[in-house]
């Protein structure tokens, strides 16, 4: 039994650009949160209850044991929040594909802020915004100014705002792991800091599905066609994220008959998720009579990949090489 | 003097293979054939082992030009189907470059033998050009 003396660890769980998804795999504990919360206090989530930043501001520095940041940094606000949260925290972990990688907001490094309003606020069918009217940084209504946090032209992942003790990736991380996690933080047994609480091994190698040696010819899109359950996407010609993406999701995608889409991001030993996904299908796609075909022809089989960046970027761009377009070219 | 000191020196990094485009520069040399001294080489095994990683850090890193030089299609590679794969991944890379609003024009993929030192020379000459028209890489700025 735990020794009453002995206090509690006090964890924040703090939140940026982010669909909450990452609450949802805490909450995912289930019957386990009980177990949790007699080794934790939870002294901040304002997901899970009405909390305001101010009662984190309150809070001597140092003084949180562990915190959880889900979501990307794509605003003031979001900036603001991971820098109080670091302050706070003696352990700071990036929870989920967002914080660890960018993730899905982490597509709008395509585009600048302006651009994206114009789509959002303008541009889009089921828009009528005659006068364009969009959201400023500052508004003063009848009287009160008010303050919106300004949107970056370039969306971060946690650990190039702040200094990342953790990641634990996934889109959301999955229950076991998070289960994993939460025993080592009770335990004390965290690994040597800067690791991802994950395997450091792709998704291939949990795969459950049968692979032959592949020659793709065909790309189909997933809507295209009906997957065999049994065997590789990529045997099929189905692009699956799988050999440039960490394992450890227990590939429930896969179980589900969809491919993986990479949420979990790159292993330790791959720089860009993207580029090694580049390198993986050059390596597998392939024609009879491949020897003897013209530029053109090659260029054709490769461009049934129709958007590379997104199929290979989804959760990544912020945290690849380059990772946002290079806005100065026409 | 001073037109040269303005004019745009590209930096050009070079990828070449062991077993035919290495030679095929070495040739270049050994036969003391005038190239522009814009590129910097690095010796791979095989054009196959060029990951698009090394490309994108190149540019990452202010490269204004990579080059990746192998073994003609269809059965030169010494690996059989390294020049190959190199192919495939090329043409792939160009999509992703032209998504994330770099010139596909800044790479170049090209098949030079070990006996080609004059051809090693024209397309270090042509690229060096090509890449001087193109100016600098904008990513060198930021």
């Amino acid at each position: 039994m735990r020794a009453v003396s002995q206090p509690k660890l006090k964890l924040a769980i703090g939140l940026g650009a982010t669909c909450s998804g990452c609450d949802m795999a805490i909450v995912d504990l289930a019957e386990k949160l009980t177990d949790v919360f007699k080794a934790v206090d939870v002294v901040f989530w304002p997901t899970a209850s009405d909390q305001k930043l101010e009662e984190l501001e309150r809070l001597p520095d140092g003084s949180v044991d562990v915190c959880f940041y889900h979501g990307s940094i794509a605003n003031e606000e979001n900036k603001e929040i991971a820098e109080l949260l670091r302050k706070k925290a003696k352990t700071m972990i990036a929870f989920g594909a967002c914080a660890c990688h960018g993730g899905i907001p982490g597509l709008a490094n395509l585009t600048t802020t302006k651009e994206l309003f114009a789509t959002v606020y303008k541009e889009t069918p089921s828009t009528e915004n005659p006068d364009f009217k969009q959201p400023s940084i500052d508004t003063t209504v009848s009287g009160y100014s008010l303050h919106l946090p300004e949107k970056f032209d370039t969306v971060q992942c946690l650990h190039s705002c702040v200094n990342v003790d953790y990641f634990l990736p996934g889109c959301p991380p999955e229950v076991p792991l998070v289960e994993k996690a939460i025993e080592a933080i009770t335990t004390g047994k965290l690994p040597e800091k800067g690791a991802t609480l994950a395997p450091n091994r792709i998704l291939c190698d949990e795969c459950p599905r049968e692979r032959q040696e592949k020659k793709i010819s065909k790309i189909f899109r997933i809507h295209q066609t009906i997957p065999d359950q049994e065997k590789c996407f990529l045997d099929q010609g189905i692009i699956c994220s799988g050999p440039s993406t960490r394992m450890g999701c227990g590939a429930k995608c896969i179980a589900a008959n969809m491919p993986c889409r990479g949420c979990m991001g790159p292993t330790s030993k791959a720089l860009d998720q993207g580029a090694k996904m580049i390198a993986s299908l050059g390596s597998i796609l392939g024609l009879e009579g491949e020897e003897s075909m013209s530029e053109d022809q090659v260029k054709q089989l490769v461009d049934q990949i129709k958007d590379p960046l997104g199929t290979f970027y989804m959760f990544t761009l912020p945290s690849s090489i380059l990772k946002r377009r290079n806005m100065t070219q026409k | 003097m001073t037109e040269m000191a303005d004019r745009f020196e590209p930096q050009i990094l070079g990828f070449l293979c062991n077993w035919c485009s290495y030679a095929g520069a070495d040739l270049a040399g050994t036969s003391r054939t005038q190239y522009s001294p814009n590129i910097r080489i690095i010796r791979v095994m095989c054009s196959g082992r060029v990951d698009p990683t090394f490309v994108l850090l190149a540019l990452k890193n202010g490269a204004d030009g990579v080059l990746i030089a192998g073994c003609h299609p269809p059965s030169d590679c010494h690996y059989l189907t390294g020049n190959l794969k190199a192919r495939r991944r090329y043409h792939l890379l160009l999509k992703l470059l032209d998504q994330l609003g770099i010139e596909r024009q800044r790479v170049r993929l090209e098949w030079i033998s070990a006996s080609e030192g004059e051809k090693f020379a024209r397309v270090v000459n042509e690229f060096t050009e090509q890449i001087r028209a193109l100016g600098p890489n904008p990513l060198k700025a930021s």
